[in-house]
């Protein structure tokens, strides 16, 4: 068997020696190929009695699958090489810039309605909307402003031109109408299910309006309203809700304060202020010394729930209005109103918010 | 309303200090917004004592003097006339700040000579005008180092705050007293003033012609008085809160309107003629106290005599019938006008009164008498003098007001536990009257608070009384169940619309609802009915027909900073008319392709990006997208070329998109091209909900797809969509996609035809097709879209 270890250890060699697939191919041809070395071999195990074959014939089946593997791995090997050098003649400068993708972002008074939305959705709020063009019934008369009086006169309301009737559209100088729309809506709901009033609890974001412009108004600006109707909700449940809205808006605890005051459409009526300090010229709401008006609120005055036919004696509940700019603007640190609304690309990649950062309370409202 | 706090003790028996008092205005609903302490401002300056005045070695008009200050003896130069030794004068020492010459004084040299702080004249203390000389206390009872506020009796703060417009009786510190008094803050005083007899018969006739304008009049002549300054202590009163004393008499009217919320007038008697009417006005031409001529019109109350027009009724007084230093006999005026009359003579001559301003608020109607009574007591005090009788004409609308209060509405409205005596005793100190026994109380209205009409107003009262900060505070939760969907539809569709958009680069922006009209114009818009009648400007005067405008606007200011690639977008209201449902939601954009070079090369956007950007937010906000149908007409404002319309059916159009019409950049005066669309977010169909969100299940075959190329010459006018939509509908089970991937016209195609080829994407659904199954869809194929199109396939 000298010879046959031999020619394994030639083959061996050759393999190992082999420098490229086809090289490896030809030694694979000259061992095991029809006429190859080996087979050769096995071929003359026909010649052999039955004994010799017994032997010689697993020997040669196992040499033959020895090369088989040798080859192989030899193979494997040479492919793994190669691949190497070609990789190595890839290479690009990965620090060259990337193709230029643009990144939007979501206007600050979009996100900040879409955080108090998710907010007041968590207290059973939903979303109401209204017309920014109202009637002088909607905006004043059934939300007990009285014609004429000195009430209107603080808001600084935009006319339409005169209707061919001569009575003039305003530019809703609050969100409140929507109260009385949902309200007449809701009455008449319920008037053809002839079923009890359903308990309402909205808000009303949108867009509002008043004749003025300086440095902290402009002539539109945005509010939210919110408006709770049924027949227990009192002025405890307004302070809770309002609290409970500021520390989850603001991300902290904010000490809130009742203070009383007039709204033609709410008896009690409140303003409600929040506690802020002043640190390095920066105002850091939450707890402090100082107050900030925040807020106007009251209990729904028994006038516009009539006006808008429902029982104050049966029904009650609260309403509420604030700025929607003022609270981007406290929450975010952005200094100037007008800027809110100059479409300056500058400012809306500054101030603006990824689109991925959708406002939810599982995540943390604003992470 | 400002007032100070030396009035505010004339009626309030108090020693609460101003932090406790204005706190307490604060919480009882008067916002207090400032309150000047002329003590603060003048609290480094100190009484001290001229010992010696030398006139300075280097200046004719200096002294040079030693004064005695709380610092020691000082050497200070002074330029006053007056100063001289022996004289009780203000010091402010080196590092003070001098007010009135805005200065923070050094220590100086004057002419070779040291100087070591100042005395001070009135002017620089802004205490009064006086700048002729320093200083002089009168008298010898002062002490070195004293409070220079104390001694020129600028201690008084004095304290503004916001009248709501329900409570008229704020308007008068009395009621400002009696609504302290109430939060326990001391004891309301008696009213000084009682009721004046008079010694002769009022030789005044009143008349009432107008008894909608001045139901009530009332009035008395007092005689022999002696006009002329008044009292140092009614002068300080009245300038402190920024009011210019005239004369006694006038100073009297003023300080009662400020006292007690009740204006009044005085007439010189020498200058009245026959009755005193309250009458509509005739036209005629009036000189008021403002020193401008008014027409008096027909709708306005004018108080005249046989002569002229005296005065605008609650509104102002005239030149002519004045009272002067040479006046003897005076007649008072105290009616009541009707505040919607009093508003309107006010809009229409843009006067502002107190006394309009009191009148249109209201007054108390009950004052007439005691008001009047008032007045005359202090005329015979200051003035001296015999009153006449009171004469009254007409009768104010007193009313008389009975509230059914069952106590328990406290408790309903606003969580409080506020016991009945409690209750009772709040409504008392604020003048309530009635019966408060039981459960169901009848309680009367005080004359003063017309704005008390039911029991949420008195509920309002005991609260804000009892103190807002007890109230209870209670969280609101959610109702149990299944969570209704908080948001509309509508709402939910812009959310996704504007944050897909902001992935793919577009800045969210919040632009004006109104725009110039000149604008609106051009994009169909404009109409006289949108117009404001009050705009705030010549730019912002109309509602706007499209959000498009801000944002092209936007585009030229960003580039005229530099920033000339950029894509805008906005979410917003247009209107098409002025009713509720013409107010749409559009969620417009404006794309702006100057990219910057780039190593690897760059592109402008053109229409298809633009279409591709539309189509990813339609499919965002809920549309299918492959239903939509695109044409080529669109609104004037685009280009007519380069724009297509989405519409899904007919009627009902989704939206624009494309270039913006080169005219109409030019109008605004905006450089193009400019790429945008307008997506009507009303006009998305709803989806239709399936019962549950269940998502039906997946049509997967694990055949594998095969492709097959076609390409048809056609009419250059054809829409490609309709060929793509003819070859999707040969077989909708067994054609999965097909893609359009190459638009030839030239060479080899004959003129006014175009070649456009197709890759068709066939699914296998249940067995693999036979090569005759596959021939056959082709053929189909072929037929379809030739039949379709009436092109034909190309060779």
């Amino acid at each position: 068997m000298d010879n046959t270890q031999k020619l394994e250890d030639e083959i061996i060699t050759a393999i190992a020696t082999a420098s490229d697939e086809a090289a490896l191919e030809t030694v694979r041809v000259d061992a095991l190929g029809k006429k190859g070395r080996v087979s050769l071999l096995m071929r003359g195990l026909g010649k052999m009695t039955p004994d010799e074959r017994q032997i010689a014939g697993p020997a040669l089946n196992a040499l033959k699958t020895r090369l088989n593997d040798s080859i192989a791995a030899r193979k494997e090997m040479l492919a793994e090489a190669a691949l190497n050098a070609r990789l190595q003649t890839e290479r690009v400068d990965i620090s060259l810039p990337a193709r230029s993708r643009a990144n939007g972002t979501i206007h600050p008074v979009s996100q900040v309605m879409d955080e108090v939305a998710v907010i007041f959705g968590d207290m059973g709020f939903s979303v109401a909307e209204g017309p920014d063009i109202e009637d002088d019934f909607h905006n004043f008369t059934a939300l007990n402003f009285p014609p004429d009086h000195p009430a209107r006169d603080q808001h600084d309301t935009f006319f339409l031109n005169e209707k061919d009737d001569g009575s003039q559209m305003v530019l809703r100088t609050h969100t409140s109408p929507v109260q009385i729309r949902t309200m007449v809506a809701a009455v008449e709901r319920a008037s053809k299910t002839g079923n009890d009033l359903e308990p309402i609890r909205i808000i009303a974001p949108g867009r509002t309006y008043r004749c003025d412009s300086d440095q902290t108004h402009t002539p539109m600006f945005h509010q939210v309203e919110g408006l709770v109707i049924d027949k227990e909700t009192h002025m405890g449940h307004l302070k809770g809700c309002l609290t409970d809205f500021m520390a989850t808006f603001f991300e902290r605890q904010v000490s809130t304060r009742f203070r009383p005051h007039h709204f033609p459409f709410t008896e009690p009526s409140a303003e409600m202020d929040i506690g802020y300090a002043r640190k390095d010229g920066q105002i850091l709401i939450g707890q402090g010394d100082d107050w900030m008006e925040i807020l106007g609120c009251g209990m729904v005055h028994p006038n516009v729930l009539t006006s808008v036919g429902i029982d104050p004696d049966v029904y009650q509940g609260f309403a509420f209005g604030m700025g929607i700019d003022r609270l981007a603007m406290l929450k975010y640190g952005i200094p100037d109103l007008r800027d809110f609304f100059a479409a300056d690309a500058r400012w809306l990649k500054h101030y603006g918010f990824s689109p991925l950062v959708q406002p939810n309370l599982a995540t943390g409202l604003s992470r | 309303m400002k007032f100070s706090l030396s009035w505010l003790k004339q009626h309030l028996d108090t020693d609460a200090s101003l932090a406790k008092i204005t706190h307490a205005m604060t919480m009882a609903g008067l916002e207090v917004e400032s309150v000047e302490n002329p003590a603060e401002t003048l609290a480094a300056f100190s009484v001290a004592k001229c010992l010696e005045a030398q006139k300075h070695p280097n200046a004719d008009r200096l002294q040079v003097c030693r004064v005695d200050t709380v610092d020691g003896v000082k050497q200070i130069v002074c330029g006053a006339p007056n100063a001289r030794a022996g004289i009780w004068v203000i010091y402010a020492p080196v590092g003070a700040y001098v007010p009135g010459i805005d200065l923070t004084l050094k220590k100086a040299k004057i002419r070779d000579v040291e100087s070591l702080g100042m005395m001070c004249s009135a002017r620089e203390m802004q205490t009064g005008d006086d700048h002729d000389g320093i200083i002089e206390l009168a008298g010898e009872d002062w002490k070195i180092g004293g409070d220079a506020a104390a001694a020129l009796g600028q201690n008084d703060p004095v304290i503004d705050f916001e009248v709501t417009p329900n409570r008229p009786d704020w308007l008068g510190v009395r009621g400002i007293a009696r609504d302290l008094a109430a939060v326990g803050l001391g004891t309301l005083k008696p009213d000084p003033y009682g009721a004046v007899k008079g010694g002769f018969d009022c030789p005044v006739e009143i008349k009432i012609d107008a008894p909608e304008a001045c139901p009530a009049f009332a009035g008395r002549v007092v005689r022999g008085v002696k006009n002329g300054p008044s009292p140092d202590w009614l002068q300080k009163q009245l300038r402190a809160i920024g009011l210019r004393p005239i004369s006694a008499l006038v100073d009297i009217t003023n300080y009662l309107s400020y006292d007690r919320a009740r204006p009044l007038h005085v007439y010189d008697m020498a200058k009245l003629s026959g009755p005193i009417r309250a009458r509509w006005g005739k036209g005629e031409t009036f000189s008021a106290l403002d020193a401008r001529d008014y027409d008096v019109t027909s709708t306005m109350c004018a108080i005249s005599d046989d002569e002229r027009v005296l005065g605008l009724g609650g509104v102002m007084g005239g030149t002519y019938s004045g009272c002067t230093d040479e006046t003897t006999d005076v007649f008072i005026e105290c009616a009541y006008f009707d505040p919607k009359i009093t508003r309107a003579t006010g809009r229409v001559t843009g006067i502002e009164s107190d006394a309009k301003y009191r009148f249109e608020r209201g007054i108390d109607p009950a004052s007439l008498q005691s008001g009047l009574d008032a007045a005359t007591q202090m005329v015979l005090e200051l003035c001296g003098g015999e009153a006449s009788s009171m004469q009254i004409t007409g009768s104010p609308p007193v009313f008389t007001r009975q509230i059914e209060f069952p106590t328990s509405e406290v408790k309903r409205l606003t969580g409080l536990d506020v016991g009945n005596q409690d209750i009772a005793r709040i409504l008392q100190s604020l003048g309530f009257g009635g019966d408060v026994d039981g459960d169901k109380w009848q309680i009367s209205v005080p004359s003063w608070r017309g704005d008390v009409a039911g029991k949420a107003d008195l509920v309002e009262e005991i609260a804000r009384i009892y103190g807002f900060d007890k109230l209870p505070q209670v969280s609101l939760r959610r109702s149990s169940g299944a969570v209704k969907p908080l948001a509309t539809p509508l709402q939910n569709r812009a959310r996704r619309g504007r944050r897909v958009l902001a992935g793919a680069g577009y800045l969210d922006a919040v632009t004006w609802s109104f725009c110039a009209r000149k604008d609106a114009v051009l994009f169909g818009g404009g109409a006289d009915k949108l117009a404001l009648s009050n705009p705030i400007s010549s730019e912002l005067d109309c509602m706007r027909p499209s959000a498009l405008i801000h944002l092209i606007r936007a585009a030229q200011r960003n580039a005229d900073r530099g920033v000339s690639d950029l894509s805008l977008m906005e979410i917003g209201p247009v209107y098409l008319a002025d009713g509720p449902e013409d107010q749409r939601l559009t969620l417009a954009g404006i794309v702006r392709s100057n990219p910057r070079r780039h190593w690897v090369g760059n592109r402008q956007s053109d229409v298809f990006d633009i279409k591709a950007d539309v189509q990813m937010a339609l499919s965002a906000m809920g549309a299918s997208v492959g239903n939509l149908q695109t044409s080529p007409q669109t609104s004037a404002y685009w280009h007519p070329g380069r724009s297509g319309a989405l519409r899904l059916g007919p009627k009902n159009l989704l939206a624009e998109f494309g270039e913006v019409h080169p005219g109409v950049l030019a109008k605004l005066g905006v450089d193009g091209p400019l790429l945008g669309f307008e997506i009507w977010l009303d006009a998305i169909p709803a989806s239709r909900a399936r019962g549950g969100r269940s998502k039906g299940a997946m049509d997967k075959s694990d055949l594998l797809p095969l492709a097959r190329d076609f390409a048809f010459v056609v009419d250059e006018s054809l829409p490609a969509e309709t060929l793509v939509r003819a070859a999707r509908g040969t077989d909708k089970a067994l054609i999965a996609d097909v893609s359009l991937f190459d638009v030839y016209a030239g060479k080899g195609v004959e003129a006014g035809k175009k070649s456009l080829a197709i890759e068709v994407l066939i699914q296998p659904r249940e067995a693999t097709l036979t090569d005759a199954q596959i021939e056959t869809l082709c053929k189909t194929i072929i037929a379809k879209v030739e039949k379709t199109t009436g092109g034909v396939l190309r060779d």
